[in-house]
């Protein structure tokens, strides 16, 4: 029984493009607050602490996402607690950004020169002054470009959470083209409206970085 | 704690005893005792490499020193972490590269140390700013970000920032350094009137006629140690050691 590729399996498609982007915002702000801690840790002078967040940090790195999300969502069955995708996925991919933000904000932190500490200090601003005050908000600016960069990358990256069953753009195009056998159509249909999510923050990340390059080199 | 002097019996302003330092197994400052008084104004002198920065640096431990006292208005420096809290509000410093903060006004850069480190209230810290940038003769410019000024008035607002502290003791770190050269006189005429208004300070420097015209004594430092330490007139007229003599001929000709 092949159905037709007509407006109802389009509709059904573009429908399915909220739940790849609620889970993108779910990832996105819980990495945002991981990854916060994860380059406040990566950076702190206790050995112990800055270990972790580097073996953290590492682990995400070297492990395919597929895995990560595979780990989450059978290891917690494992305990006999049934879980939803989008839980799983969300907690998988929340753990996810807070690794990869921790170290791109990492970067940014270490890259405000250190003058900037030493003249905190010389006035006398503690640590949480100096962070908040001080060398966060110039962090902020170098890393505003790479964020919203790596926002692409998770908005891709959510696809794997069709694997579980979790009904996103990508697992919509699946089950429409299960029905209509035209992949090239209904894949193409997805494309395009990852495409067009992705694309447009792409050229805001080049524009900003072009921005504060500009505002650097005054 | 209040801002002003105590009255106690007036501590030396630094006292050093035996202080050394390394840099991994390079030793950057080797057995150096230092006693400045309040209100003495002091230049460092000599080659690059020997020590002078990290000597001033270590007053407000940008640098800790693994060996020997430190005392700073007589707080001992070198005992803990709180001491070094305190030694930092009542020590100001400027820097060769200004480090100016660079997404703030300067009026926020003046004000933001008097509000969060002595929690004083915004138009009371706005008000000492404006006080300061007009002793720089720069109230004009408070309004605008440091990328929006010249070298020579970025680093007459690091000044300022550092007196709104109301500092007891100003540390210069080679403050004229990375100027053009028409902007330096600005900076040293800022530095002047400080010196005239009683301020201690101790200034890395090799602009020798700011030495010889404020100067109460000058220190001429090489491979780590103190060498000489003179009023300017005997140190330029009659230097007593070769080494001194070296340096001061490489720079005056």
């Amino acid at each position: 029984m092949i159905r037709e590729f007509g407006t109802g399996e389009i509709t059904f498609i573009l429908l399915a493009v909220r739940w790849t982007l609620v889970l993108s915002a779910i990832a996105f702000a819980g990495g945002a607050v991981g990854g916060l801690l994860v380059a406040m840790a990566r950076i702190s002078p206790n050995r112990w602490l800055a270990g972790s967040a580097m073996v953290f940090i590492r682990f995400f790195q070297g492990t395919p996402p597929l895995m990560q999300l595979f780990l989450v969502f059978f290891g917690i069955t494992i305990f006999g607690i049934d879980v939803a995708p989008l839980t799983a996925a969300a907690i998988a991919l929340t753990l996810h950004a807070s690794a990869f933000l921790g170290e791109i904000w990492r970067g940014c932190i270490q890259a405000v020169p250190s003058g900037q500490t030493e003249a905190s200090w010389a006035l006398g601003l503690r640590y949480g002054m100096r962070m908040r005050h001080i060398v966060l908000p110039q962090a902020a600016r170098i890393a505003v470009a790479p964020t919203v960069g790596f926002l692409v990358q998770l908005i891709k990256v959510t696809s794997l959470a069709s694997i579980i069953g979790f009904v996103e753009l990508t697992r919509a195009g699946q089950i429409i083209n299960n029905a209509t056998y035209e992949p090239f159509l209904v894949f193409g249909l997805v494309a395009l409206v990852y495409f067009a999510i992705c694309w447009p923050l792409s050229l805001v990340a080049r524009r900003m970085e072009r921005r504060f390059a500009r505002i650097a080199a005054r | 704690m209040s801002d002003g002097g105590g009255s106690r019996d007036a501590p030396s302003a630094v006292r050093m005893e035996g202080v050394g330092k390394w840099f991994g197994t390079f030793q950057a400052l080797t057995d150096i005792d230092l006693d400045v008084a309040q209100g003495e104004r002091i230049v460092i002198c000599g080659p690059s490499g020997s020590g002078k920065s990290t000597l001033i640096r270590c007053m407000n431990r940008l640098e800790p020193a693994q060996r020997g006292k430190i005392f700073v208005d007589g707080i001992e420096l070198t005992a803990g972490p709180k001491n070094v809290e305190k030694v930092r509000r009542e020590v100001g410093m400027v820097f060769q590269q200004f480090n100016l903060f660079p997404h703030m006004t300067v009026m926020e850069n003046c004000a933001i140390a008097p509000r969060k480190v002595r929690g004083v209230d915004r138009v009371e810290a706005e008000r000492r700013a404006r006080h300061y940038l007009e002793r720089v003769r720069i109230p004009e410019q408070a309004e605008k970000y440091p990328a929006e000024l010249s070298g020579g008035q970025q680093q007459r607002v690091a000044i300022a920032r550092a007196l709104c502290m109301n500092p007891k003791l100003m540390l210069f770190d080679e403050p004229t350094s990375a100027l053009d050269p028409e902007m330096v006189k600005e900076v040293l005429d800022t530095m002047i009137d400080l010196a005239q208004e009683g301020m201690t300070m101790l200034v890395v420097t090799h602009e020798m006629g700011f030495a010889r015209r404020v100067a109460d004594r000058v220190i001429f430092m090489d491979r780590g140690e103190i060498v000489e330490t003179a009023p300017p007139d005997r140190f330029f007229d009659a230097p007593e050691h070769k080494r001194t003599r070296a340096f001061l001929g490489q720079i005056s000709h």
